[in-house]
């Protein structure tokens, strides 16, 4: 028997479950890597070569490469973990979170000021 | 005997502790965010705990994927602000209480709560924040600090009732400890947010609204609430609101609700606050 998963439905959402945390084991584990400067320079010089160090699959790696977060979270990542990635890019909680929804990062920060994106309106 | 005297909840957003840091607390953007806390600040200073019950979640920092416990109780001596990607932030080293953390473990895991037990760990802004919220930038913190990390990264996060009931197996355990301390217990994160997908930048007040009138009145029915409402109606990251569950299981039935804020936003998330007292 499978588990139940009602959360499957909800748009524009991954849950972050047991089987996403499998999946997303080594991604996840190459961004606590970043936590040491030094290895954010070894990322930054070279970030196939540094990729390569992990035992991650082809699809995660081109998705860490692109920058495609949503992709990374398809393929198993958590934004807790990515957030080591775009903070290593010097980049904002804010700017991630434009790009996963397709907007300009001044675009979404007009919405957050406008009091968000509602909880039913259609993506 | 110690005694469990207030419960407060916040949220712990990073930004807003980057806001402190960099002296950025009276910025048009900010100003608005650290004026709920005025009363707050003031209010600690009155009634400034020996101990705080600091409940929040670890967001990939001491806990890697290796190792993902659902509870975990910090009982050093003191835990380093962690440096999560850019440097620690400049606030003042965290201490513990070990001998009361200690007899808290051992009195809720024989309540039939299985307890990781932490004796090494770096606190990040989940903990920090709220510190810096109602303590502004002291040299120190001005009372001991228990940290008690609750899984709410890796779904599923234990349940609002278990949460609940846990929070009255830590009133049962402060309560037996033969000290005279003065005790608060904080739950800190949400309240609506989703940081991940094409739904991110979700805020719903009207939940949010809803969660702080039954968390101050309602909490036996609040905490029947089943994880996929907050899914749906709070977003992937709101789901943190769990953790309020454990501080208010921890107050009496009938508590005073002394102070009541709520902001939107702070970056990605609703900013909520509350100050209990066990009346």
């Amino acid at each position: 028997m499978s588990l139940d998963k009602p959360y499957a439905n909800i748009p524009g959402t991954v849950v972050f479950d047991a089987e996403q945390s499998r999946k997303g084991y080594h991604l996840n584990t190459f961004c606590m890597s970043l936590m040491k400067a030094a290895n954010r320079e070894r990322f930054k010089a070279d970030e196939r070569t540094y990729l390569d160090e992990w035992p991650m699959s082809e699809a995660q790696k081109g998705a860490v490469l692109a920058r495609d977060y949503n992709r990374m979270i398809a393929l198993g990542g958590n934004i807790y973990f990515l957030a080591k990635i775009f903070a290593t890019d010097g980049k904002s909680f804010q700017h991630a979170a434009a790009l996963m929804t397709g907007m300009s990062q001044e675009d979404y920060a007009r919405m957050m000021l406008n009091g968000g994106r509602s909880p039913h309106a259609k993506l | 005997m110690a005694r469990l005297t207030a419960g407060i909840a916040t949220s712990h957003v990073p930004a807003i502790g980057a806001a402190v840091d960099l002296g950025k607390t009276q910025e048009t953007y900010w100003q608005p965010v650290f004026k709920g806390f005025e009363f707050s600040k003031q209010w600690i200073r009155d009634n400034t705990p020996d101990v705080i019950f600091l409940v929040y979640n670890d967001h990939a920092t001491a806990f890697t994927p290796d190792l993902i416990p659902t509870f975990a109780i910090g009982c050093a001596e003191s835990f380093a602000p962690a440096d999560e990607g850019w440097g620690p932030r400049p606030v003042p080293t965290v201490l513990g209480h070990p001998e009361f953390a200690a007899h808290i473990a051992q009195s809720v895991i024989q309540s039939d709560f299985d307890l990781t037990i932490v004796n090494k760990m770096d606190v990040d802004h989940g903990l920090t924040v709220p510190l810096s919220l109602l303590f502004g930038q002291p040299k120190e913190w001005p009372c001991r600090v228990i940290p008690f990390a609750v899984n709410v990264v890796q779904y599923p996060p234990p349940s609002g009732n278990r949460c609940y009931q846990l929070g009255k197996a830590i009133r049962r355990a402060v309560e037996s400890f033969d000290a005279d301390l003065n005790v608060q217990i904080w739950g800190t994160g949400g309240m609506s947010h989703q940081l991940q997908g094409p739904r991110a930048g979700l805020i719903n007040k009207d939940f949010d609204q809803r969660f702080l009138d039954s968390l101050i009145a309602a909490p036996e029915a609040l905490a029947l609430l089943p994880h996929i409402d907050y899914l749906r109606e709070a977003g992937s990251e709101g789901i943190e609101l769990v953790m309020w569950l454990i501080m208010r299981g921890a107050l009496n039935a009938t508590v005073k609700s002394v102070h009541r804020f709520y902001h939107v936003p702070a970056s990605n998330t609703a900013v909520g606050h509350l100050i209990l007292e066990n009346s």
